[in-house]
């Protein structure tokens, strides 16, 4: 074993001896088997993992019945971007069943692999390709041809398994169903390195567009949501949050709400408070009346120099590249470049505020919760409870579309608290305010970028120097203070250690984003990143956050994307180069290359150098720009372009048109990838154009759809043109953060070609694009 | 508390409530209705929306003590998985949701509206649904599915 894996065993409560005991006498080297997919960045575990679960036995995975149906175990959930449907379409190709008869059981830790957290769109990389799911799938499905060789009397390789059946190849008469092989009986292998995945080319139900599974009942009311958990006696709970950050529990007067109606508890534990009542209304209503006396202070840093005061504070350090010699290759250029770019904290926002059911009762403890990570949230309930993790279960149920950490982990340790404290199963459902004021929103960022361009208007050297805040984060196993919940009820958040950066060692990683597509991305002897420019710097600076951070959609990618993109822009235009052109011609990687181009094509761009000549300085004009990432480096490559109305009198920016264009690798649904797509779009503009966390010296102030500003479904909204690239020969890629990722510099590159303006701070409200607009020469 | 008589989808229940109750505690605790949902609990989302008269009520903001008689409709009582409304039909045909949590929000809105003005113009369909969030932002694909459905179903 491992350390790793005896660690991991450890963590979750497990000896050695015991993991033995359950999973039988194999133990391999988890790194060796393939099954520990990378972890990027400290976005959360993404990897299968040892746990009483044993990934490594197909059981674990798959389970066939005697009638023929398959029930698959994942720990990859639904979130709403259509994995349920993807990963029942990867089990029926892979097994050669129906759709129909597959069923699949997501994130219940009693009986599902433990896959960390569904996030960093590593769903479909961990699951899709070699390792995980489409292994245990591609394990059975020869397993049972095996079998059916033994029964038939025929060599294997005369079988061929379709339709929930196995067969000769030549005479599909000679057949024995799946559920005659197996009659519902452990299968009792190992998940097997060697098996064959079926070719793209041969999908005949991966890689087409299924429509979503759960689509009819949502439609029509059936579909059952977290929210509409309800079990017997339970009671509905709800928390009474501190008024301002850093507030304390002086005294709860327990007695304010004596003779409410309906209320059964007043809950303590260190600063955090709760109610729990026979009915949602009446705790809601209890939670407004409680007098809970708080010390508080005015702590915050004022929100108008946030940016600067980033740039004060003491430091954690990273450098992705440093290749030394950039000030030299800056003080030689024929010219240089700089800008800085302002990204704020914004909020996942789910449309609904998140809502957890917990029911501690006879010594376990049952939490329906819409985690993305349901093992971790087991540990993380086991230590807020202070019970053994082995009696606890998560049942992932789903909720609201989260788009990162929303409330759902910090709701379920309401819950659990609640459902312990009252000795009934108690439903919390946060209120708007709950859920806005105390998320883990997505990092604000400071940019400073730097060029040095030689005399034929080629780059020479490319320097990045970013600041970011961050606090807590995602709990993972062991830290429940990284949410609010954990950190009220006494658990330390995640300390913060400034750090001076490391040179960088190891190979070139670009998981946030951090440098530019252009950089050669040099680290020891190989370039590892999609560029050309071998002088390169980028250094990142963490800061301690006075709000709780978390990966949001596009966690750092998306801010340092704004920035590298709209530089390029600048950059673009200070040597009068078109903005593709100049792109391509940075450009190593081939994958980016066609992506730029194809959206190019696609749009119809108009070659020429930004900003548009001829454009009024009054009224409407209209500008086209492009923005195009390798999402981390190398998880999936999108170009943008984007059309833009500007009103120079209104400062108002309308998107007419975004032509996206995306290599995923092999595509498992091109329609919930299109969907992913339009739906990465709008988000980006939503968080371009209005989204901003905004607070006072005490309290975040952007608590309800009034003060928080999205986009509604009645906005004037642009054509969304989509153009996918499948291809089969490589690695299949998220889909989910792709999009989003290059939305505000294509907005703010087309906003510029229309007006000879540059927007350098996110969101690009008119108040800004009219400043900008009064300042132009 | 008090006695309270409602009508939703078609059935007559009477319940011991306290009247200022939002009404969509009352269908989603009370009544165990799926369809409603809480979103903000300020009116601002449209997540609770149900239909009561023929109009789109945000029901998180509505005491049930002042519907009265009036018939309350919400999206179970559109249609079923096995036969759903054309309007919940038009979203199937369209794939219109990630999430799905907002759909409630989304059709129960575009369905009262349009039943009250039949063929809207697209302009006329914005500005309906100007209230109305969808955080997954499957706009284009909701306001296909509106289209649709204000066509009578072509797509």
């Amino acid at each position: 074993m491992t350390p790793e894996a005896a660690r991991a065993l450890a963590r979750e409560g497990f000896s050695r001896r015991d993991f033995l005991a359950r999973s039988g006498a194999l133990i391999v080297s988890f790194r060796a088997s393939g099954l520990l997919e990378r972890v990027l960045d400290a976005q959360g575990p993404f990897d299968t993992r040892a746990s009483h679960v044993d990934p490594r036995q197909l059981d674990s995975w798959i389970a066939v019945a005697a009638d023929g149906r398959v029930t698959a175990f994942t720990g990859k959930c639904e979130l709403g971007q259509g994995m349920l449907t993807a990963q029942t379409q990867l089990v029926a190709e892979e097994l050669s069943v129906p759709i129909s008869r597959v069923h699949l059981v997501m994130c219940d830790t009693d009986v599902c692999p433990d896959q960390g957290t569904t996030s960093g769109s590593q769903s479909t990389p961990t699951n899709f390709n070699q390792g995980s799911l489409a292994r245990a799938a591609a394990t059975a499905r020869e397993a049972l041809v095996k079998l059916a060789a033994a029964r038939l009397n025929l060599p294997a390789d005369q079988l061929i398994a379709a339709d929930g059946a196995v067969a000769s190849r030549t005479d599909r008469t000679r057949r024995v169903l799946y559920g005659d092989l197996v009659a519902g009986r452990k299968l009792n292998l190992p998940l097997d390195g060697n098996a064959k995945r079926k070719p793209p080319g041969e999908w005949t139900v991966l890689g087409t567009p299924v429509p979503r599974l759960d689509m009819a009942a949502m439609a029509t009311g059936a579909f059952e949501y977290v929210h509409n958990v309800r079990r017997p006696g339970m009671a509905h709970g709800a928390v009474v949050r501190p008024p301002s950050v850093g507030a304390t529990v002086a005294s709860v007067d327990e007695g304010s709400v004596r003779g409410v109606a309906g209320v059964l508890t007043v809950v303590v534990k260190g600063n955090f408070v709760g109610i729990v009542a026979e009915k949602p209304w009446q705790a809601m209503q209890a939670a407004a009346k409680l007098r809970v006396s708080w010390r508080e202070a005015a702590t915050l840093p004022a929100q108008a120099s946030f940016y600067d005061h980033m740039r004060t504070r003491p430091s954690r350090d990273a450098f992705t590249v440093h290749s030394k010699d950039v000030d030299d290759k800056l003080r030689g250029a024929a010219s240089t470049l700089t800008a800085t770019y302002l990204h704020p904290f914004q909020m996942h926002g789910s449309m609904g505020s998140s809502c957890a059911v917990a029911e501690v009762a006879g010594g376990t403890v049952t939490v329906w919760s819409a985690t993305q990570s349901a093992y971790p949230t087991r540990s993380g309930v086991a230590r807020v409870l202070n019970v053994p993790v082995e009696t606890v279960r998560v049942i992932f149920t789903r909720g609201s579309g989260c788009y990162g950490i929303n409330g759902a982990d910090t709701v379920s340790y309401d819950a659990a608290l609640l459902s312990q404290a009252a000795g009934r199963p108690v439903r919390v459902q946060l209120s708007r305010k709950d859920e806005m004021a105390w998320e883990n929103y997505g990092f604000p960022y400071v940019i400073d970028e730097r060029v040095g361009i030689d005399a034929s208007g080629a780059i020479v050297a490319w320097d990045t120097e970013a600041w970011f805040a961050s606090l807590g984060g995602r709990p993972g196993y062991d830290a429940p203070g990284n949410v609010v919940t954990g950190m009220l009820a006494g658990f330390p958040t995640a300390p913060f250690r400034p750090g001076a950066a490391a040179e960088p060692s190891g190979e070139f990683r670009n998981g946030s984003n951090a440098a530019p597509s252009y950089v050669a991305g040099r680290v020891g002897a190989r370039a590892g990143g999609t560029g050309t420019i071998t002088n390169e710097r980028v250094l990142t600076h963490t800061v301690a956050s006075p709000f709780f951070t978390g990966p949001l959609r596009s966690p750092s990618r998306l801010q340092n994307t704004f920035a590298h993109e709209s530089f390029m822009d600048e950059i673009a235009a200070h040597v009068k180069a078109d903005p593709v052109e100049y792109r391509l011609r940075h450009l190593a990687d081939d994958r980016l290359r066609e992506v730029v181009s194809r959206a190019a094509k696609a749009a119809g761009w108009d070659t020429r150098p930004s900003p548009k000549s001829g454009s009024t300085r009054t009224g409407i004009v209209t500008g086209r720009g492009i923005s195009a990432v390798a999402y981390e480096g190398d998880n999936g490559y999108v170009a943008m372009v984007a059309i833009v109305d500007v009103d120079q009198a209104t400062g108002a920016i309308t998107a007419k048109r975004l032509v996206v264009a995306q290599d995923c690798g092999p595509i498992s649904n091109p329609d919930g990838m299109r969907n992913q797509v339009e739906g990465g779009a709008l988000h980006g503009l939503s968080r371009a154009l209005g989204e901003e966390v905004t607070w006072d010296d005490r309290r975040v102030t952007s608590v309800d759809w009034r003060t928080y500003h999205t986009l509604p479904l009645g906005f004037s909204i642009p054509a969304i043109e989509t153009v996918l690239i499948n291809r089969d020969d490589v690695r299949a890629t998220g889909a989910g953060e792709t999009a989003i990722t290059v939305v505000a510099a294509a907005i703010g590159n087309a906003v510029f070609d229309a007006t000879g303006v540059r927007l350098r701070q996110v969101p690009l409200t008119p108040g800004r694009v009219k400043a900008a607009l009064a300042l132009r020469a | 508390m008090s006695s309270v008589a409602l009508t939703v989808n078609g059935r007559s229940h009477t319940l011991d409530v306290d009247p200022d109750t939002p009404l969509l505690y009352i269908l989603s605790d009370d009544l165990e209705l799926k369809g409603p949902k809480f979103g903000c609990g300020l009116g601002q989302c449209g997540a609770c929306t149900v239909i009561v008269s023929g109009r789109a009520v945000r029901s998180c903001v509505t005491p049930v003590g002042s519907v009265g008689a009036a018939d309350i409709t919400t999206l179970e009582g559109l249609g079923t998985i096995d036969r759903p409304h054309p309007i919940q039909q038009a979203f199937i045909d369209e794939q219109a949701a990630q999430c799905g949590f907002c759909l409630n929000a989304v059709i129960m809105t575009a369905k009262a509206y349009i039943d009250q003005h039949p063929r809207p113009d697209d302009q006329e369909i914005e500005r309906a649904m100007s209230g109305v969030l969808c955080r997954c932002f499957t706009h284009t694909r909701m306001l296909r599915a509106i289209r649709r459905y204000a066509r009578g179903g072509a797509a």
